[in-house]
């Protein structure tokens, strides 16, 4: 099998996980998108363990590193959206101002901070 | 084109087109399940390419787990069931912008560097079980065990961060 065909599988997907990552508001989403680039990568490194001929299987075994490391990064960054939406009542990317300069979103987080 | 490069070529289309579903659809929930689609064609792309332990964790990691764990992340984020409001034009103009550039150079850079290989498949050690365990459990066993902790240690964060404020919060 020619390597090309895995090679452009593998670019498609990364570069619409980019697109999903600058372009999504909800975080859920932005996190999805990340997912499907973590995949693009997986699909090379197993093309590329596959060409080699690797006797260790170094491609394949990090492929399952990276999936376990996506799979923990999806625990604690679903954990830290459902913590901000109880906080602050939205996951949308845009209203999440806290550190932005514009004080306008400054001055509506604050306001769950004097509730408590 | 032999018939391992054509089933390569539909899988592919169905993950890449897929995949053009979760990052633009106006439904939320639309996209967690698309995603379920594209992963699971990842994982046919994984077994063309001999990785056969490999279609299995996907499946069972990133379809089983990982996509249900998202879909919870909706229902607890009150994510609408209908359409939603996209982002701004010039955001998505920017974006896809970014995205084709991005694009281009890994696929031109791809197939000028390694566009003539050919991948024998004929000659290469199947990945199954037995293969990637004895490769897992001599050469890999090191960062293996790290990653366990690595696990671990997100789990435990997971846990603590979902738990709240503890105590004084419920008083």
């Amino acid at each position: 099998m020619r390597l090309a065909f895995p090679l452009v599988a593998s670019a498609l997907l990364f570069s619409l996980g980019v697109f999903g990552v600058l372009a999504r508001r909800n975080a859920v989403l932005v996190l999805m998108s990340v997912e499907l680039m973590l995949n693009g990568v997986n699909i090379n490194l197993v093309a590329f363990d596959a060409w080699w001929a690797d006797a260790l299987h170094a491609g394949q075994v990090l492929t399952l590193f990276v999936i376990t490391i996506a799979a923990a990064e999806v625990g604690v960054g679903l954990a830290i959206v459902l913590l901000v939406f109880r906080n602050r009542g939205t996951s949308d990317l845009d209203d999440l101002g806290l550190l932005d300069e514009r004080t306008e979103s400054v001055g509506e987080s604050a306001e769950p901070e004097a509730a408590r | 084109m032999n018939g391992v490069e054509l089933a390569f070529v539909l899988l592919g289309a169905v993950a890449v087109g897929s995949g053009v579903l979760v990052v633009t659809t106006t439904r939320v929930v639309h996209a967690a399940l698309w995603l379920a689609v594209s992963l699971g064609a990842v994982a046919g792309l994984f077994l063309l390419l001999t990785a056969e332990l490999m279609a299995w964790v996907q499946v069972l990691i990133y379809v089983g787990a990982v996509v249900v764990l998202v879909l919870f992340a909706l229902m607890l984020t009150r994510a609408p069931i209908g359409p939603v409001p996209g982002a701004p034009v010039a955001r998505v103009v920017l974006a896809g912008a970014i995205a084709a550039a991005t694009a281009a150079v890994l696929v031109g850079g791809g197939l000028t560097a390694m566009g003539s290989e050919e991948i024998d498949l004929e000659a290469i050690d199947v990945g199954t079980g037995r293969a990637i365990g004895a490769a897992l459990f001599t050469a890999w066993v090191l960062p293996f065990e790290v990653l366990s902790v690595l696990l671990l240690a997100a789990l435990v964060g997971a846990i603590v961060l979902s738990r709240g404020r503890g105590r004084e919060d419920r008083s």
